[in-house]
Formats: C-alpha cells, sequence, structure tokens
C-alpha cells in the first residue's frame, strides 16, 4: 500500500492518473482500482485527501430531484444516489434518511412547489409530495411562524462527506493505487503518448490523465491547451450549531429555488449538529476560505426566521467552503481522446452524491480515449469507523469497550471520542497529518468546546502517534 | 421523534450508592468530603478526566487557599482531592457520566465499560467552560494556533507543549492576566492584551504590572474582527470603537473568558435553566427543579472562584443530608431575576429564610450603584456598593429573604446609579 507525502515521486509511467484526491477524484481512483492491470496514481496538492470543495460542503445525499432533467448531472445524482447509498451501508459511512421539506415562506414559493413535483418526477423521483400548513408545523414544531407550506421529500438523506471520501481513498490504496499527497502539479505537457505532470515534488509520467482538480480544474484544462471553462469559487459560510440543539429539528429544511437565488437551508447533521447555511458568494480569490462578518449575520438572520430557538443554542464551529462554479450548470465532464485526458470540471454540491456515478462514467470515457482497463475484480470491502449518532459509536458498544478497553476511555468529551479511535485513525491507511485530519477522522476535538478540555491531550496523543 | 434514532438496548450493569457526584472539582470534591465525613456511607464521585481536581489542576498559579495559607491551582486540586479521599468518598476518574436513567440515575461509560448508577441523590458539579472562536462567531480563517486559556494552560503546564511566539490575549479580566502569564511561562510574547470594554477587569496592581513591568499593551474599546492566515495564525485584525483597524501580527491567539456553563447532562435531565446563568436554576438550598437533583460550582455561575465552588460544595452536602434524612423536596419557593446591566445571579430561585449571600454579575460598568430588591413593588432590600465592573463578582447578603412572599410573584434585582 503506497501513500506517500514527501520526498521525490516514483519514476516509471502510470497507466492513470488522477489529479485531486476530492471526492470526485477518490471515487475514480476507486474505481479504477477495480482493475487490476492498470497502474494507477492519484495526486493531491495538499496534505490529505478531501481538503478542497468536498470538505465543506452541507452534507447531504440528494435524490436528484431538483435537477435539469435530461442534464448530465441529473443522471449521475441519480445513479450516484443509490450507488452512494448502498455504499454507505456496507462501509459504514454514516447516513441518516431523514427526509426533506422544502418550506414556502411566500405566495411565489408556495406556487412553486407543484412544478418542483413535477421536475421531480422528470427526474424518476416519484415520491415528493405537497404537505399543508397543519402538517408542516406538526412535523416541524419548532419552525418558525408564517410558513404557508412546504414539498416533503423523503428520499433526501444526511450523509458524513468525510467518511465517503476517506472511504473512497482507503479503499483505492488497499487496491493498489499509488496516493501521493503534498503533490501540486504546476505544469503538465502531452508528448508521444506521454502526459509529464510537473509537481513541487518532481516529475510524475501517465499515458491517461483525469483532471479532477475542483476549483483549480480550469488551470489544469488550461496547461492543455482547453479554454472551456472558468472556475468562479463561489463561497458557502456555513453555522454548525451544537448538538443540544439536534431535537429541534426533523427533516433537512430546503429553501424553495426562486429567481432571487437559492436561499439557506437547515439540516442536521450525522453527527448530531445542525447546521446553516451556505451563503452564495462569488470570488476572484480561490483560497478565500473565509468566514465574514456579513455573512454570518446575514445566516443569523435567515436562521431567526427559519427555527428561531437555533439562535440561542451555541454555535460549534463556523465555516467556508469554495464551490467550483462554472459558466454553465451542468457538470463539464469532457473526454479528450487525442491527448488521453478527461477533464472532471464544474462538480458542484450535487459531487459527493454523484462521485460513484461520476467514476463510472469517467471510467466509461477513460475507455473511450484507448486505455485498456482489463478484467475487472469485486473489490475487498472497506469498514470506515462510524461517526454518525444513529448507529452505536464504539463506547455504546459494551462488547467492544469489554475487548478492549481503550474504547471506554473518551478523550474528546463533548463529542465522546476514546482513546481507541483515536489510536485507530492514526494508524490508519491514510493517516491524519495534523489535528485538522484527526478531527475529521474521529471527531476529536469537533465539539461544543472545541479542545477546551479536550486540545491538549489530543495534541498530546497525536504528537506521540508520531514521535 | 424518528425511529432510527433510537438507540440500541445495551445490558448495562447497575449498581447503587447514597450520592452520586458528577464532577470532581472543587464543589463536587468538598460536597462529597462533607457527606463522607456527616457518614454517608457510599458517595461516589466520577469525573471524566484521568486526574480530579477539576479546573485548578491547570491553574499553576497563586491566588488559591486561603491568605494564611496561599496555594497554587495544582496544590489546591491535591488538598481538595485529598480530603475526599481521607473521609471515605469514592473518587473515579476517566469515568463519564452519559445520560440519565431514570429520576436520579445515570448511565456511567469507562474503560471498565457501560453501568448504570442509582443514588439516592445526584449532585451536578459539572463545572464551566471559556466560550471558544466559533461560538463567539469571530470571523476570518480556520488556522491553527488558536486556545482558550483552558487548552493553553493545559497544553503548557500538563503536556508541556510548544505554543507559538507571539500571543494576542483577549480579554482583560482576570483569567485573561493569568492566560498572559502562562503565554510568558511558555516563553512566548504577548503581543497585545485586547478588551471591548473601556478598562482593565482586574486589579489595578495586576493591570500595571503586566502594562509597567511585562509591557503588555492593552488595547481596550477594540474588537477582535477578523483571524488572518492559512495553515498557521498569522494575525488577527482589530478594530477599535472610533472606527481604525489595525492588524496585529501574531501566530496564537487566546480567547479568555466569556464562560458558559457545562450543562449538557442538566440540559439532558430537562432541569429548569436559568436564562441567565444557562446552567441549573436553584433556590439556595441549591436544590434543581428535579427531585433528588442538586447542583453547585462553576454550573451555576459562570464563574466564580475556587473558594466560593467549595463553599457551595460544603452548603450543598448540608441540603444534600436534609433530602437524605427524609426532608421534603418540595419547597415554596419564588424565582429570583435580574434586570440589565445586571447579567445573572445565582442562586436564582428564593425561600424565605434561605442565608447564603448571592453572587451576580453586571454587563456595563457602573459607578457608586445602588442594588435594590424588590417584590411586587415592594423593597425588600437596598444596599450601596463601590464600583461594579463586568466580569467581576458582585454579592448581594441574603438577610433581606425573610421577607419574600411565597405567594407574591418574582422577586426582582436591579443595579442602578446612585
Amino acid at each position: 500500500m503506497t501513500v506517500t507525502v514527501n520526498g521525490p515521486l516514483p519514476p516509471g509511467s502510470y497507466d492513470v492518473t488522477v489529479v485531486g484526491a476530492g471526492v470526485v477524484g477518490c471515487a475514480i481512483a476507486r474505481e479504477l482500482a477495480r482493475r487490476p492491470r492498470l497502474r494507477v496514481a492519484l495526486v493531491e496538492a495538499q496534505d490529505d485527501v478531501g481538503q478542497g470543495t468536498s470538505k465543506a460542503n452541507t452534507a447531504i445525499l440528494h435524490t436528484g430531484f431538483d435537477a435539469v432533467p435530461g442534464s448530465l448531472e441529473a443522471r449521475l445524482v441519480r445513479e450516484g444516489s443509490r450507488q452512494l447509498a448502498a455504499y454507505a451501508a456496507e462501509s459504514g459511512i454514516a447516513v441518516e434518511p431523514v427526509g426533506a421539506l422544502l418550506v414556502a415562506w411566500d405566495e411565489e414559493q408556495l406556487a412553486a412547489l407543484p412544478h418542483l413535483a413535477e421536475k421531480a418526477v422528470r427526474n424518476e423521483y416519484g415520491d415528493a409530495r405537497p404537505v399543508d400548513r397543519p402538517e408542516l408545523y406538526e412535523r416541524e414544531p419548532h419552525l418558525g411562524p408564517g410558513a404557508l407550506g412546504a414539498l416533503h421529500v423523503p428520499g433526501e438523506s444526511i450523509i458524513c462527506p468525510w467518511t465517503t471520501t476517506l472511504a473512497y481513498a482507503t479503499q483505492a490504496v488497499h487496491h493498489g493505487v499509488e496516493l501521493h499527497l503534498n503533490s501540486p502539479v504546476t505544469d503538465v505537457s502531452w508528448r508521444d503518448g506521454t502526459h509529464t505532470l510537473t509537481t513541487t515534488r518532481g516529475t510524475l509520467r501517465t499515458r491517461h490523465l483525469v483532471n479532477a482538480a475542483g476549483l483549480h480544474a480550469d488551470t489544469l484544462d488550461r496547461h492543455l491547451g482547453h479554454h472551456d471553462f472558468t472556475v468562479t469559487p463561489r463561497r458557502g459560510q456555513l453555522i454548525v450549531f451544537d448538538k443540544l440543539a439536534r431535537d429541534l429539528l426533523h427533516h433537512i429544511l430546503l429553501p424553495v429555488p426562486t429567481a432571487l437565488g437559492k436561499g439557506v437551508l437547515v439540516t442536521p447533521t450525522v453527527y448530531g449538529n445542525l447546521l446553516l447555511g451556505p451563503t452564495a458568494e462569488d470570488l476572484d480569490d480561490k483560497w478565500a476560505t473565509g468566514s465574514t462578518a456579513e455573512g454570518l449575520a446575514l445566516l443569523r438572520e435567515k436562521g431567526a426566521r427559519i427555527l428561531p430557538a437555533l439562535l440561542d443554542e451555541e454555535v460549534t464551529a463556523v465555516y467556508a467552503g469554495l464551490r467550483a462554479a462554472t459558466e454553465q450548470d451542468d457538470y463539464r465532464i469532457t473526454a479528450h481522446p487525442e491527448q488521453a485526458y478527461i477533464t472532471v470540471g464544474g462538480i458542484r454540491s450535487t459531487g459527493l452524491t454523484a462521485s460513484m456515478a461520476i467514476a463510472a462514467h469517467v471510467t466509461e470515457l477513460l475507455a473511450g480515449t484507448g486505455l485498456d482497463l482489463g478484467p475487472a475484480r469485486d473489490l475487498g470491502p472497506v469498514h470506515m469507523p462510524n461517526l454518525g449518532e444513529a448507529h452505536p459509536r464504539p463506547h455504546q458498544n459494551a462488547q467492544l469497550v469489554a475487548a478492549d478497553p481503550e474504547y471506554g476511555t473518551l478523550v474528546c468529551h463533548c463529542e465522546r471520542v476514546s482513546r481507541g479511535e483515536i489510536r485507530d485513525a492514526l494508524a490508519s491507511t491514510v493517516p491524519p497529518r495534523n489535528l485538522d485530519g484527526l478531527r475529521r477522522r474521529t471527531r476529536a476535538r469537533a465539539g461544543r468546546c472545541q479542545g477546551f478540555y479536550c486540545g491538549a491531550a489530543v495534541r498530546a496523543l497525536f504528537e506521540g502517534s508520531r514521535a | 421523534m424518528p425511529p432510527f434514532r433510537i438507540r440500541p438496548a445495551v445490558t448495562r450493569p447497575a449498581r447503587e450508592v447514597d450520592v452520586l457526584v458528577v464532577g470532581a472539582g472543587p464543589a463536587g470534591l468538598a460536597a462529597a468530603a462533607r457527606l463522607a465525613v456527616a457518614g454517608v456511607a457510599r458517595v461516589e464521585v466520577l469525573d471524566r478526566e484521568q486526574q480530579a481536581g477539576g479546573v485548578p489542576r491547570h491553574c499553576h498559579h497563586g491566588g488559591f487557599g486561603t491568605w494564611t495559607h496561599p496555594l497554587t491551582g495544582p496544590a489546591y486540586a491535591r488538598l481538595v482531592l485529598a480530603a475526599a479521599a481521607r473521609a471515605g468518598a469514592v473518587v473515579r476518574t476517566g469515568i463519564t457520566a452519559l445520560d440519565w436513567a431514570g429520576p436520579s440515575a445515570l448511565n456511567t461509560v469507562g474503560p471498565q465499560g457501560p453501568e448504570t448508577i442509582h443514588a439516592a441523590a445526584v449532585v451536578l458539579a459539572t463545572g464551566a467552560r471559556e466560550r471558544p472562536r466559533a461560538a463567539r462567531l469571530v470571523p476570518g480563517t480556520r488556522p491553527n494556533g488558536v486556545y482558550t486559556t483552558g487548552e493553553l494552560q493545559q497544553a503548557v503546564h500538563l503536556h508541556g507543549q510548544r505554543i507559538g511566539t507571539r500571543a494576542v490575549v483577549v480579554g482583560a479580566e482576570d483569567v485573561s492576566y493569568a492566560a498572559a502569564d502562562t503565554v510568558r511561562e511558555a516563553g512566548a510574547q504577548v503581543v497585545a492584551m485586547v478588551t471591548e470594554l473601556d478598562r482593565s477587569q482586574t486589579t489595578v496592581a495586576r493591570t500595571h504590572n503586566a502594562r509597567l513591568r511585562h509591557r503588555i499593551p492593552l488595547l481596550t474599546d477594540t474588537t477582535v474582527t477578523e483571524l488572518l492566515g492559512h495553515g498557521r495564525l498569522s494575525g488577527v485584525r482589530v478594530r477599535h470603537r472610533d472606527g481604525r483597524t489595525v492588524q496585529l501580527v501574531c501566530d496564537t491567539v487566546v480567547f479568555t473568558g466569556d464562560f458558559v456553563p457545562d450543562h449538557e447532562l442538566a440540559r439532558r435531565g430537562c432541569l429548569e435553566l436559568d436564562p441567565g446563568t444557562r446552567g441549573p436554576a436553584v433556590d439556595g438550598a441549591l436544590h434543581t427543579s428535579r427531585p433528588g437533583v442538586f447542583a453547585a460550582g462553576s454550573l451555576l455561575h459562570p464563574v466564580e472562584s475556587a473558594a466560593t465552588a467549595t463553599r457551595e460544595g460544603v452548603r450543598v452536602a448540608a441540603a444534600v443530608l436534609e433530602s437524605l434524612a427524609g426532608a421534603e423536596w418540595a419547597r415554596h419557593t419564588v424565582p429570583l431575576l435580574v434586570e440589565p446591566p445586571l447579567r445573572w445571579i445565582a442562586p436564582n430561585r428564593v425561600a424565605p429564610g434561605d442565608d447564603h449571600p448571592y453572587v451576580l454579575r453586571t454587563s456595563a460598568l457602573v459607578n457608586r450603584p445602588v442594588l435594590q430588591v424588590v417584590q411586587d413593588g415592594r423593597l425588600l432590600h437596598k444596599e450601596w456598593l463601590g464600583t461594579a465592573v463586568p466580569n467581576r463578582t458582585l454579592t448581594l447578603t441574603a438577610e433581606w429573604t425573610r421577607l419574600v412572599d411565597v405567594t407574591g410573584g418574582p422577586v426582582r434585582v436591579t443595579l442602578t446609579e446612585r
């Protein structure tokens, strides 16, 4: 199993190299791992997988009911949704099928609901149905006053986005994919049937190239002479509320999209928090992942209308992510057979849901660029640690604690993370490189105290493992 | 509640004790010591940390103990722990009280596995924490190098970890100066202390010592508006009340004070909370709204000194003893409310004859104020204070409580300028 973080990249040529270890790049690498004859590399600029757009999304497993019917995105979300639900169940990725309510707050939004229901049917989703005002308040008693009705979409779920990305990467690495972190690609050239990638860790050669560089997909595309699209980072700020707020909400509350934009949502997370956001700010800076006073004030104002009691609860985290918006709404997945090159661009917030279907689609396109995929195999399963509250956490499993008392020794008290889980994460196939990586893998320090109680102890465990 | 959130059945061994105390800080340990001395056979204290002693464990500064026996935090923690153990209380560390299993029973977990502990009385002494950066909604990036005092002190004093080289301390109250001391002990420089108020909120001596001896600038009327830097903190942007902004170059920032009670068990037990303290509402005998459940320490008033917590532990023990002896739980009490600029008062329910002083906090500085206690338009008490300073303790005597009419409306406390 190969995961590298420093030193020169390996010599020799790969059959396929995927640039970008976000949820999409990792899914593609995992899909290619089913082809034992291929030598595959996954190259990532940052020191961990899922560090770009993938780590700061709203963590929803969509049905695709509101996609543009007939679009590539609609198909891939629909297929990917089913595939990921099954994969999550098999791999231990936390999912909760809570269902969504699109809440109408004015007549215009109310009038839009039947159209959305029809659109859902055209997207092959038949379970959306209108909910009148009394039923809406019965379902969500803490909803702010003034809602007129809603569309219920029972198939929408919440999912752990970090575990998903990590599961793909782990399974890919288990099956021979070589993961190279800390390797930003600064240039690419195509000559005599070989791509030469220049990275800060030296060059890497590959016959076929997949661009899953997310926010930087347009830059990589231009190195190969394509000017098909421009990525405009769209910043989404989000506020995470303490899990003591969890009982205020039962469904994902989605805004009704109108001419004025998409609005903000309130959703439970699988970790038992409530999430409020995102904002939608088009920016120039692909590193502008800071929150702003204006953004937070806007979210609080919207949140006060949707779920007034939420604002009395403690905030456990604020974060901002950049979505890879392009000039078009649909995904930009393009094969360039003459260069043995596939661009996977413009993957918007639905990318998490669609990731497995995108991977299958990209693999087909690769075959069309002259790649002999060779025979396929079934992958051995991965078993990821459960970070969700809907299933027993390790400390709640009496047999597990009896077998290994480290699972009963809690270190992070707010999130109830045991020393055993931290130990396991530190020894995992794709281990964390810093405390943030450890937090994403275990939830340690992700709770309401943000390290007041456990921060130093968690850091000591992390540093002890590297000493 | 949707069905999928139902927890799987866990077979838990069950056990009974007389009194179960949650939290082995000064309040919990003092309560346990007093109860054990009074002859209660099975007094058990749980703490989720590996070491008992609570927050004083990592307060490596003086100011604990008494005038005649001054102590550091860790020495004080050892003292209260030794007293509880000597008296015969069982102190179990590394055990987390997860949730309620009955009216006065808790589910716990530790290395030995899950357990349900039933008790005749439960004392919640779960303490308080500082609000971290996110809860204060300070905008900016999410770099490393962002601390609360609690994390900073543990990093430096318990684990010997390196912090950065240049730190900004947010706050100018007692705990902020303790944080500044810890920064200096770790070999780093305090670039500035920043407070939104117009003055520091500690003693004159301490303010002068920091400014003149350690040359730490104090920026008053100033707010931290943004954290900067990717990976490691590179600076903080601050704004003065007059609109001027400046960027302070630093690699560490410590958010101090702004304490909130750690009230998870109280909330999961549906205890009535006081809107001011956000801790459980209690009367003068430290009864919560849940029969058999008492509360003490910083959970009730985020935060007061360890000495106050210890005194409260002793006081709650007396109430627990009465309860064990069969005293009626339902006392007749009325709410005790504060009006702005007061933020909170504790205890916050009152019965005639409650005889322990109250602690209060103000959100604004009031010079030479008068404190008045009124019920249904009837003045029960009036007293003149020195200056009322935010983040500093104000106290109110209890001698007026015998005048309270339990059939009347809430008792209100006001703070006004003379």
